[in-house]
């Protein structure tokens, strides 16, 4: 089967939203030009440039008039660049986009999809690394999508479009390039994780890279004889708590691991929410909570390791060993 | 208020009637609103009296009616409007219903808003209002997607933006205005500059000459009129509108009014002197447009009419709005999401 990379997993599906539904409009800085992920490439080409708009670099005004735009009849994909960025439109995504539905009393619907890659990436220091997932998360109104694979990134970008709720859709800058099988057919729901690695003794929750990592992690914990089933969550909002609460009830013990700082992450609500529920022990592996730093001895620090990973998982199990089962 | 097209047709007589009309409902909804809140909102170390009709924030355009009602006069009911946290006139003008605001200001499950959003937030996306917002200049991207939108889909309908003078100084007018000059897009700004950002005086906060050298700085042909005189701001929107509508993109009008009352209802305004309120008060834009009427020989028994009338249509809104019914506690739940809705917590 073909592979296809992440960027054009995605490119696919705005592709075949756009020629399906005229609604469907693609604004931002360069993606005339494909992008800066190459992400758009080719799109300016098949739909024009009424469609798939280049912008000034103004934030807040690309997030306001997409508010704008779907208030009145067009489903706009706004890329905002780097999550980071995203920080310039805040007003036009928390207070707007995420509340106009509500605060008018249902009359209007924000079908918007904002685009806000996340993650460390090539050296890119403070201003251009950061995970930002939990942040909207907090936000009523808001659905937050943080894909792994290149068919995720098919199937959920694709859903995310046809969503009536505005949606945070959070691609990784170190997933770009990432090659995978494209899915037979659409599957993936918002809303919903998928067990990427089945297992028995842990249940070890993540998204986005850092997936690849637990799976990676999992297989080397396997040959230590502790076998963790890995689920990546996908859609951070609304996350499905019922397959990690499922997981959880039979592995006896969770851990949740994520790229963003580790302080008021969104690991510590699924955290709570497993201790609260089960009464198990749980375990939140995240970034101290510093910027990350430009040099790669700076970098390593914010970054979660396959090593460091293991290391905590192992040193989990070690502290809290399942009780053997009454003879 | 009818169309801009039937108006062209009316004797200017009539067509001043018209604003009239428009400018004293507006002046009779601020006021009993103003009368309904006394109380609702806790002046600064003091508690807020529960038993108040209205509640909140209450912002008052009481003495800006001109520029509601000059500038909406000149588009349709499929045209759209964007406003600012001072939105009961321009909401009002556009189209809505007085008792359905009353209701939304009451708090009321009948409410424009289904009691969701109150006077801060009024809305009424049925005349094409689309909302008033509680944060400074945020109505200016959102009418320029409105009206991004509208090109690309191929409407007639223009936009309509209302924007305070304090609105200048935030970034999204500089990346509004910009955008929609860019995009060639059809929308009117109106800064309804009314001299005060909430309790300072707005010109010693801002560089340079002002909201219509700024939009002129970005290519965007603007016109600044005396927003008290209805006739004045009616004039100049039938212009502005006119071009966009033949395709001639944004443009900008800046209307020079005064806020009569403080910022939100209970700001008494200290900080400003009396004289400088009751000079304003001799150019009261109703007391400007009757003593036009009466100089076009209108009888003064129809100017007390249509004074009659709104006080009544008000009335009217009130007692709706003290009989309707406050919104039931699970509807705190709806219109939040449908993905993920169920899961609160």
């Amino acid at each position: 089967m073909a592979l296809i990379s992440y960027a054009q997993a995605a490119c696919q599906a705005l592709a075949e939203a756009m020629r399906s539904d005229p609604r469907v409009v693609a604004l931002g800085e360069d993606v005339g030009r494909g992008g800066i992920f190459g992400q758009y490439q080719g799109l300016q080409q098949e739909f024009g440039a009424a469609r798939v708009i280049d912008t000034p670099i103004s934030e807040a005004t690309i997030m306001g008039a997409a508010v704008g735009m779907a208030l009145t009849g067009l489903r706009p994909v706004v890329e905002m660049r780097v999550a980071d960025f995203a920080l310039c439109a805040i007003d036009e995504i928390v207070n707007q986009a995420a509340k106009n539905r509500y605060m008018f009393g249902g009359q209007g619907r924000v079908p918007l999809v904002a685009r806000l890659p996340i993650g460390i990436w090539s050296a890119s220091a403070a201003q251009h690394s950061q995970s930002l997932e939990a942040w909207f998360a907090h936000i009523p109104g808001l659905v937050v999508v943080a894909p792994a694979t290149p068919a995720d990134n098919y199937e959920l970008l694709a859903a995310a479009i046809d969503c009536d709720d505005p949606v945070i859709y959070m691609e990784h800058k170190e997933l770009w390039g990432l090659g995978g099988e494209m899915p037979p057919q659409r599957t993936a729901t918002l809303g919903k994780a998928r067990v990427a690695r089945p297992g028995t003794d842990l249940t070890l929750v993540t998204w986005s890279k850092l997936a690849h990592t637990a799976v990676a992690v999992a297989e080397q914990a396997a040959q230590q004889g502790i076998s963790v089933e890995v689920i990546d969550l996908r859609t951070i909002w609304p996350w499905d708590r019922d397959m990690v609460l499922a997981s959880a009830a039979r592995t006896g013990r969770m851990l949740v691991a994520h790229e963003a700082v580790q302080a008021a992450g969104f690991g510590a609500e699924i955290a709570a929410t497993v201790a609260e529920e089960l009464g198990i022990p749980v375990k939140r592996i995240g970034a101290p909570r510093i910027p990350v730093g430009y040099a790669r001895t700076l970098e390593d620090v914010a970054r979660i390791s396959a090593e460091k990973l293991l290391q905590e998982l192992s040193r989990f199990v070690e502290r809290h060993p399942h009780r053997q089962p009454a003879a | 208020m009818p169309a801009s097209t039937s108006l062209a047709n009316l004797s200017p007589a009539e067509h001043l009637l018209d604003l009239y009309r428009m400018m004293a409902r507006i002046r009779a909804f601020e006021n009993a609103a103003e009368e309904t809140s006394r109380g609702g909102v806790a002046v600064f170390g003091s508690t807020a009296d529960t038993s108040a009709l209205v509640r909140g924030p209450l912002h008052l355009s009481t003495g800006q009616e001109a520029v509601a009602a000059g500038v909406c006069a000149n588009l349709d009911r499929s045209d759209y409007l964007t406003s600012t946290h001072r939105g009961h006139g321009h909401t009002l003008a556009k189209g809505a219903n007085t008792s359905l605001m009353m209701c939304e200001l009451f708090g009321r499950a009948t409410g424009t808003n289904q009691g969701k959003g109150g006077s801060m937030h009024i809305a009424d996306f049925s005349v094409g209002m689309l909302g008033a917002n509680g944060v400074v200049a945020a109505g200016i991207p959102i009418a320029v997607g409105a009206a991004h939108s509208a090109k690309i889909r191929g409407s007639s309908a223009i936009v309509a933006c209302f924007l305070g003078d304090g609105a200048i100084n935030r970034g999204p007018f500089l990346g509004g205005h910009n955008w929609a000059k860019i995009f060639d897009l059809p929308v009117l700004f109106v800064c309804e500059d009314n001299r005060y950002s909430a309790t300072t005086a707005t010109d010693a906060m801002t560089a340079g000459d002002g909201a219509a050298a700024r939009a002129r700085s970005m290519a965007l042909p603007a016109e600044t009129v005396d927003g008290n005189d209805v006739l004045a701001v009616d004039q100049a929107a039938r212009e502005l509108v006119a071009r966009i509508r033949a395709g001639g993109g944004p443009q900008f009008l800046h209307a020079l009014t005064y806020r009569v009352k403080g910022h939100v209802s209970v700001d008494p305004a200290a900080y400003r002197e009396q004289s400088e309120v009751d000079g304003a008060l001799e150019s009261d834009p109703l007391k400007l447009a009757a003593l036009r009427l009466e100089a076009l020989g209108v009888a003064a028994g129809r100017v007390a009419e249509i004074e009659a009338q709104a006080r009544s249509e008000i009335e009217a809104a009130l007692a709706a709005a003290r009989a309707a019914p406050w919104p039931q506690a699970g509807a705190a739940y709806t219109d939040v999401q449908d993905t993920g809705a169920g899961q609160w917590h």
